[in-house]
């Protein structure tokens, strides 16, 4: 194998490795009262220099590297152009939200690059032990950064919540991983179908199946698995909000992706009806729980427990479709919960000044721009057309419905319509004139990062709504990796093909 | 050359001018005359229409068919016909009296508001004249954000709760509609409007989950219409909605998609939701007349009596006789004119005194003659007398649902006398009688010229389409024949024979 060909294949983890490796060894030899807004500013070029690498990537042909453990292919490399992406915007919003006085910051700025390198092993491996290590890397850094606010009671709790709760699902994974090898004698998700296909103990591959699932609905929040998320959603510093509620979960989607369509294939009886429950209980979950939430954050974090289900739809589909429709959705997602983020980082700062829904009154008559940002990502978070939202939701029914899960659509789209009850509750509160009485709230001065971060994430949310086109044919690219479905096309179904026929005919 | 790009044109030049709008500066008028301005424009686009139509044929016109995302199949695909022409046309129509009418009542967050305003001409203009349901159904989701937004930021007192509701309520039927529009593409592979007619047409889909489907897009439009028992979103959103936006608020998107949509694509089974359909038209009808008799709010008042008049067009529509969806399509202009005119009239009204209480008005008429003239006139249109524009669109859809529902014809024709009592009666208490304490103690000035300009054309309309009606009946019935039961069961000659007595009602009611 080509050596330097082997390098490329993790040239995106290998810069942010060496971006959080610069930070760390410049943090401690610069002055102690120098700002740190250089080392931001490192992050930032690291993650875009990642970004293209990512995109690079694209050029590389398929293929394994290093004793075939990480494999780049296009769904790998979608999801590192995301996750760079998410890192990028991340750091453009910490850099503006947070004090450059801030205590250690250096390491935060660090601790998010260190964090990349997982989540992006977690989507390129093909090695479940690699996938763990992956995982403990990704997770290790978004706990201590939950952390951060070391002087606050909530963020503290808020980082051990997630750690003794993310401890335990990181265990299910590793005990997963170790029934599946126990009954097909491979970790190496490639291997596993053809193990299985031999396998005498299957019983043993669906409890290793069933435990690796539970892990990963853990990081994704998936109900009942979410009750970590509210709490250190509200603890942890908005900026790490926003990161940590899109970047991990879009990697351990992609894991769970990858080891229900490539490694258990032949177990899509047992694992589709329980991801059909998830995805149910999920959307109502979240989205009932989040009806009754007065602080913004908390009731994103239901939010995002919602949006979980609608994602998890997507993996009943069972065809190209199924997986193009989970991916995209994974970016519109990611996209718009960043810019409502980088928003609410910045009105609220990185001391959580505004925390309930009424604190957010008149925010669009204190700074028309802001407010106007703010209610146009709860709009996409909605669903609302020409926004990324609608269509990631509009394609993940659609192939729901195609494949005749038609309840599952309905109990989604009805849900969505509840969601609009609590979004609405926060873009009325914005647009709502506030009382001469109530304490002026000073939105401090909108800096040229935030500008940076609410702009790429105001357009990439107004792509994914009216020119969705490129971004679903990568998806789509991305979901013909799995072989599966490179061979087979999307069923159509008997009834399609002739009401077609008739028309046809008719025509004629 | 213009022919192939019009529509997009009309639809996408208020989103430029909202666009280009948010970068003006907040001085002066700037900002309301750059707004007068587009909606001109789009007006002036929006007459091409009817100028170069081809009138004669059923099809579509001015068609822009272009492929937008290739997986799912998804075309940007526009087109009209007699139906949505003359609907395009009066929404070009009322923007910019949408916007004289917020001239001096809207001084506050101007920018926004003008913003707003512009994308919901853009959206509803989009419902108009979308042919394929993906686009279609996206700008109909549109419609809502700008309107709820407006309400919440611009209403009298109680606007954010206004807002909610009114977007709950159509927000919730539409998700289901997305579901049905969903199915039908899984079972079509089409979002195509003339494509999925044919399919549906051809058979094949289950007339179980069809049965479904339709019923899902009737209970998603008739919300939006409102049809009786889903109004309860109408008077509170229409009584907090600045003027402009309660000019829009209810009937023409609902009614529009009612007709193209759940006839054009489930004939048989709009068919069978028609008995229902027409009860409920008619209790609407007279339940919202006998509400509006007894408000003491005049937009309450207006409210409850759109609902009424509202019920019309759902009783034109869900009788399936040429004459009566002609009547319906006539009456959703009607209403745009007419109601539209009586809301202007309550915002000048409001702006001089404070107030859409009743009972604090009394003996305007005095104070303010050219104002009593312009309600008179109004409401007269609106109770359907011969001449103006409403008596057109009562006749026709009366007589054209004669025939198989004499009783509910019969009721409906009481909610027209109704209408007459609540109308007059306002005016009375309004404008005639001893002057009010308030009437007394506030001399303001009479209509004024940016007024004049605002209501007379509207007027004018009223007039011009109560006694040359043909010119705009000619193009909708070119769009709703293929939708009306063959006239082999229903000859012409018969039903223009048996409505006689019908008409002989109305009059009746009139005295």
């Amino acid at each position: 194998m080509n050596g330097s060909m082997t390098v490329l294949r993790i040239l995106p983890e290998i810069i942010f490795t060496l971006t959080g490796v610069a930070i760390m060894l410049i943090d401690p030899v610069m002055p102690k009262q120098a700002s740190r807004k250089p080392l931001g500013w490192l992050a930032a070029f690291g993650a875009l220099a990642a970004l293209i690498a990512s995109l690079y990537q694209y050029s590389l042909p398929v293929g394994t590297a290093y004793f075939g453990v990480v494999q780049t292919d296009a769904f790998s490399v979608f999801f590192h152009v995301l996750i760079s992406g998410i890192i990028l915007v991340s750091a453009l919003v910490v850099l503006d939200a947070v004090h450059p006085d801030t205590e250690s910051l250096g390491e935060l700025f660090a601790l998010m690059s260190f964090g990349a390198v997982g989540m992006l092993l977690m989507t390129s491996g093909v090695e479940l032990l690699l996938v763990f290590i992956g995982l403990e890397i990704s997770s290790i850094s978004t706990y201590i950064l939950a952390g951060f606010r070391r002087k606050t009671a909530k963020s503290p709790e808020s980082a051990l919540k997630y750690f003794l709760l993310g401890s335990f699902a990181t265990a299910f994974f590793l005990y997963g991983i170790a029934l599946t090898y126990g009954a097909t004698g491979t970790t190496r998700i490639t291997d596993i179908a053809a193990g299985l296909a031999t396998s005498h103990a299957l019983p043993i591959a669906v409890v290793g199946l069933a435990f690796i699932v539970i892990g990963l609905a853990f990081k994704v929040s998936a109900a009942p698995f979410h009750l970590w998320t509210p709490d250190v959603y509200e603890g942890a510093p908005s900026p790490i909000v926003g990161l940590m509620s899109t970047a991990p979960k879009a990697a351990a989607f992609a894991v769970l992706l990858r080891i229900a369509y490539e490694a258990f294939p032949q177990l899509q009886n047992h694992w589709m009806p329980l991801l059909w429950i998830l995805a149910a209980v999920s959307m109502t979950i979240g989205n009932l729980g989040a009806l009754r939430q007065k602080n913004v954050k908390r009731m994103l974090a239901y939010s995002s427990i919602a949006h979980a289900g609608y994602l998890l739809v997507a993996f009943t589909v069972l065809s190209t479709d199924g997986v193009a429709a989970a991916s995209f959705y994974a970016v519109a997602y990611a996209v718009m919960n960043v810019g409502i983020f980088a928003v609410i980082s910045h009105a609220g700062g990185y001391e959580d000044r505004l925390t309930l829904i009424e604190d957010y009154k008149g925010l669009a008559y204190r700074s028309p721009l802001l407010g106007g940002v703010m209610a146009f990502f709860l709009l996409s978070l909605i669903g609302i057309p020409f926004t990324g939202g609608f269509f990631g939701k509009f394609y993940v029914f659609a192939a729901a419905i195609h494949s005749g899960m038609i309840w599952l659509a309905i109990i989604g789209l009805l849900n969505s319509g509840i969601a609009v009850f609590y979004y609405l509750r926060v873009l009325t509160a914005t647009y709502t004139k506030p009382m001469d009485s109530s304490p002026v709230l000073n939105v401090p001065r909108v800096s040229a990062p935030l500008c940076l971060a609410m702009a790429l994430t105001v357009a990439v949310t107004l792509v994914l709504g009216i020119i969705p086109g490129r971004v679903l044919s990568m998806a789509r690219h991305a979901a013909e990796t799995f072989p599966v479905f490179s061979t087979q096309q999307t069923p159509v179904p008997g009834t399609a093909s002739a009401v077609m026929a008739a028309i046809n005919t008719k025509a004629r | 050359m213009l022919n192939g790009s019009i529509l997009s044109l009309i639809t996408f030049l208020p989103l430029a001018g909202a666009i280009i709008l948010a970068l003006l500066p907040r001085r002066g008028r700037i900002i309301q005359w750059w707004a007068l301005l587009v909606t001109l424009a789009t007006f002036v686009l929006t007459l091409h229409l009817p100028a170069h139509f081809e009138y004669g044929h059923s099809g579509f016109q001015f068609v822009i068919n272009a492929p937008w995302i290739a997986h799912p199949a998804i075309r940007y695909h526009l087109g009209i016909d007699g139906l949505s022409m003359w609907l395009v046309v009066l929404t070009g129509f009322l923007a910019p009296i949408g916007v004289l009418v917020s001239w001096k009542a809207i001084e506050n967050r101007t920018k926004e508001f003008y913003f707003l305003f512009l994308i919901q001409q853009t959206a509803m203009l989009g419902v108009f004249v979308s042919l394929d349901l993906f686009l279609y159904y996206a700008f109909w989701e549109l419609t809502l954000v700008p309107m709820a937004i407006l309400i919440a930021m611009f209403g009298r007192t109680r606007g954010p709760q206004a807002a909610v509701k009114f977007f709950l309520y159509a927000f919730i039927p539409s998700a289901l509609l997305l579901v049905a529009i969903l199915w039908l593409y899984a079972e079509t592979g089409t979002f195509e409007f003339t494509q999925l007619q044919s399919a549906i047409a051809a058979g094949g889909l289950g007339p179980q989950a069809l049965f479904w489907a339709a019923l899902v897009f009737l209970v998603a439009f008739a919300v939006k219409v409102p049809v009786f028992p889903l109004h309860g979103w109408l008077a509170d959103g229409l009584t907090e909605a600045p003027t402009a936006m309660s000019m829009v608020i209810a009937g023409k998107l609902g009614l529009y998609s009612l007709i193209r949509f759940n006839l054009g694509l489930f004939p048989q089974q709009a068919r069978e939701f028609a008995p229902w359909m027409i009860a409920l038209a008619v209790i609407g009808l007279i339940y919202g007349a006998l509400v509006a008799l007894v408000q003491r709010d005049m937009k309450r008042l207006v409210a409850y009596s759109i609902l009424s008049q509202l019920s019309f067009c759902t009783l034109g529509i869900f009788c399936f006789s040429i004459t009566g969806l002609d009547g319906a399509v006539y009456q959703i202009i009607n209403e745009g004119v007419s109601g539209g005119a009586l809301l202007v009239l309550l915002g000048i009204l409001y702006e001089r005194y404070g107030t859409f209480e009743i009972s604090e008005y009394g003996g305007l008429s005095k104070r303010l003659p050219h104002m009593a003239t312009l309600y008179v006139i109004t409401t007269l249109s609106l109770i359907g007398l011969p001449i103006l524009n409403g008596f057109v669109g009562e006749f026709l859809v009366l007589s054209g649902s004669f025939v198989g529902h004499h009783g509910w014809v019969v009721a409906a024709t009481l909610g027209v006398i109704l209408s007459a009592s609540y109308m007059l009666w306002f005016i009375q208490r309004v404008f005639y009688g001893p002057p009010s304490s308030l009437v007394e103690n506030r001399p303001t000035a009479d209509v004024n010229f940016r007024e004049f300009v605002t209501l007379w054309p509207m007027v004018l309309l009223m007039v011009v389409m109560g006694v040359a009606s043909p010119f705009w009946i000619r193009g909708i019935e070119d769009g709703v024949r293929p939708l009306a039961n063959p006239p082999m069961t229903q000859p012409v000659a018969q039903i223009h024979g048996r409505s006689l007595p019908a008409q002989a009602s109305i009059l009746k009611g009139r005295q």
